[in-house]
């Protein structure tokens, strides 16, 4: 066993995201802060298991947002996330 | 609003009394669940090396040989994850962090451990030393697979496992506690199993 | 191209537990029964959460495995050995039980039926639930898209949906099953692993331009998108929705 056979996609985070967005993330095209990817998030990768959520790249692999949940808090990164382009 | 799956017990509700289990854990049995952040790092032995730096006279450094040739301890401990699984008689090998540390003159207070692969976490340098921490290549006889850890990770037990950081290839001593991965994301910097120390605050 | 279209927040609610039914010799239908529930997308999915006594709280996601026109919405439950939550909801949960979840979740990992590509999907083990509301949708809608299912499942008695499936297939879609352990004999469907040659075989063409849905454990769908891909469709072509 591997820890890419548990990864994920953005789909998997879509409910957790939805705690913090009021569009539906896995459809906002983002672009990748470091190899510049562009890509509905619900193509990206995510590894669900660890204490919070991390989504990586699919191209490069890098990091470019992590959540988690602790009690009455959310905590959300987007550091590694250039752009999001949210279609109305 | 009080909702109850009924029938539902959860994993917490089995396992209990033992005085084993620290508080919300539940024991995994055989199991030994893998959790990571991301792509499984592959390090070839030929390129990993154990360095100790930050504030320090001067920086450590092990290659792999060389850290093979260090004394080596057999633990037998128990281990639990802030995911609330246990898991109890873990059989590792490796160094003990006092003979690591020993190489070097600091007077920092805090760690920070670094992995291959952009993974870090904090812990004081006191939960290092008087055989509560080791650099472990071998699981239950058996060189450390990599979706544990391998070539090397942290062992420290008596704190919440993610504090014991797979691929592990240094330490970053300091005089201040620089929260690592999970830490800046609402966890717990110390992390004690026993006070149930899981976030931020608790 | 899709819309993030602005909608109201996501809750907790509760669902009723109308039927149960078998899919397969591990699986289970449940059928629930929600109030004001507002519709959802073939291919969408709902966070399950369950909540012990002395509050301890655990949660899944799963596909809704019925159409937009079905009354209640249904989820297809395979039994995870050693699980947490599959095992509660397959042996465990009765009929007039309450559920709670949230949803209808995300809108990448959708069947629309408004252009004429056709529809390749491609199911591993229980990644056929989504499927199932998608073929339903588009019997139901009359929909003249035409669509392919290859899926893999362990050995017959694993197969979720046959009924269904033998139903779409008699009305014209092209339903290919693989038996990965076990086969019965005289088993006129593909055997063993997908490889290169079955992907080939039994998925549409790349130059056909259809549109891809993959949905099963990661190794295979990644699997089968990397056979795809050889093939010459593009990656921006195929949707995965791995369940690790």
């Amino acid at each position: 066993m591997t820890t890419e056979s548990r990864r994920l996609d953005g789909n998997a985070a879509a409910g957790r995201l939805a705690d913090v967005f009021v569009f539906d993330a896995t459809v906002v095209r983002t672009r990748c802060g470091t190899c510049g990817t562009s890509a509905p998030l619900g193509h990206y990768h995510v590894y669900a298991d660890g204490p919070g959520m991390v989504v990586r790249c699919p191209t490069c692999e890098k990091m470019i947002m992590r959540l988690a949940q602790t009690p009455g808090h959310t905590w959300l990164d987007m550091g590694g996330a250039a752009t999001l382009d949210i279609g109305e | 609003m009080a909702f109850v799956s009924r029938g539902f017990l959860g994993r917490s509700g089995t396992h209990r009394g033992t005085g084993e289990l620290p508080p919300g854990q539940y024991d995994v049995g055989d199991g030994f669940p893998v959790l990571s952040a991301g792509p499984t790092p592959r390090t070839a032995t030929e390129d990993w090396d154990f360095t100790i730096d930050g504030e320090v006279a001067e920086r450590a450094r092990w290659t792999w040989q060389e850290f093979r040739s260090l004394p080596r301890e057999d633990v037998v401990v128990d281990i639990h994850c802030v995911t609330k699984w246990s898991k109890f008689r873990t059989a590792w090998s490796g160094v003990s962090l006092d003979t690591l540390l020993a190489a070097v003159d600091t007077s920092a207070e805090y760690a920070v451990a670094v992995s291959d692969g952009g993974y870090t976490t904090n812990l004081p340098l006191e939960d290092l030393v008087d055989g509560r921490a080791w650099i472990v290549d071998r699981y239950e006889g058996e060189p450390l697979a990599a979706e544990h850890g391998g070539p090397a990770r942290l062992l420290c037990p008596h704190l919440y496992f993610w504090k014991s950081a797979k691929w592990v290839r240094g330490l970053r001593l300091s005089s201040t506690d620089e929260p690592g991965f999970w830490e800046t994301l609402g966890y717990h910097d110390y992390g004690d199993p026993w006070r149930e120390q899981r976030y931020a605050g608790d | 191209m899709a819309r993030a279209a602005i909608r109201r927040r996501l809750t907790w609610r509760i669902a009723t537990v109308a039927t149960i039914t078998r899919e397969s010799d591990t699986a289970r239908r449940l059928a629930l029964r929600i109030d004001d529930w507002d519709g959802h997308l073939p291919g969408q999915h709902v966070d399950v959460r369950l909540t012990a006594p002395d509050g301890y709280q655990t949660q899944r996601s799963y596909s809704i495995a019925s159409a937009p026109e079905t009354p209640t919405v249904d989820l297809v439950v395979q039994r995870v050995p050693g699980g947490e939550v599959s095992p509660y909801l397959v042996d465990e949960l009765r009929v007039g039980d309450e559920l709670e979840l949230r949803g209808p979740i995300g809108g990448y990992f959708v069947w629309h039926p408004d252009t004429d590509s056709p529809l390749q999907l491609a199911a591993g083990g229980s990644g056929v639930a989504p499927f199932l509301a998608v073929l339903d949708h588009h019997a139901a809608i009359r929909s003249s898209v035409p669509v392919r299912l290859l899926y893999s499942a362990r050995s017959l008695g694993d197969v979720i949906g046959r009924d269904r499936l033998d139903g779409h297939a008699g009305r014209g879609v092209s339903v290919t099953i693989a038996l990965t352990r076990e086969q019965p004999p005289g088993w006129r469907g593909l055997r063993g692993r997908m490889d290169a040659e079955a992907i080939r075989e039994h998925t549409t063409p790349a130059d056909a331009l259809p549109r891809v849905l993959l949905c099963g454990p990661t190794s295979f769908v990644e699997a089968v998108a990397d056979g795809l891909v050889a093939e010459g469709h593009p990656t921006t072509a195929i949707k995965i929705e791995r369940f690790g």
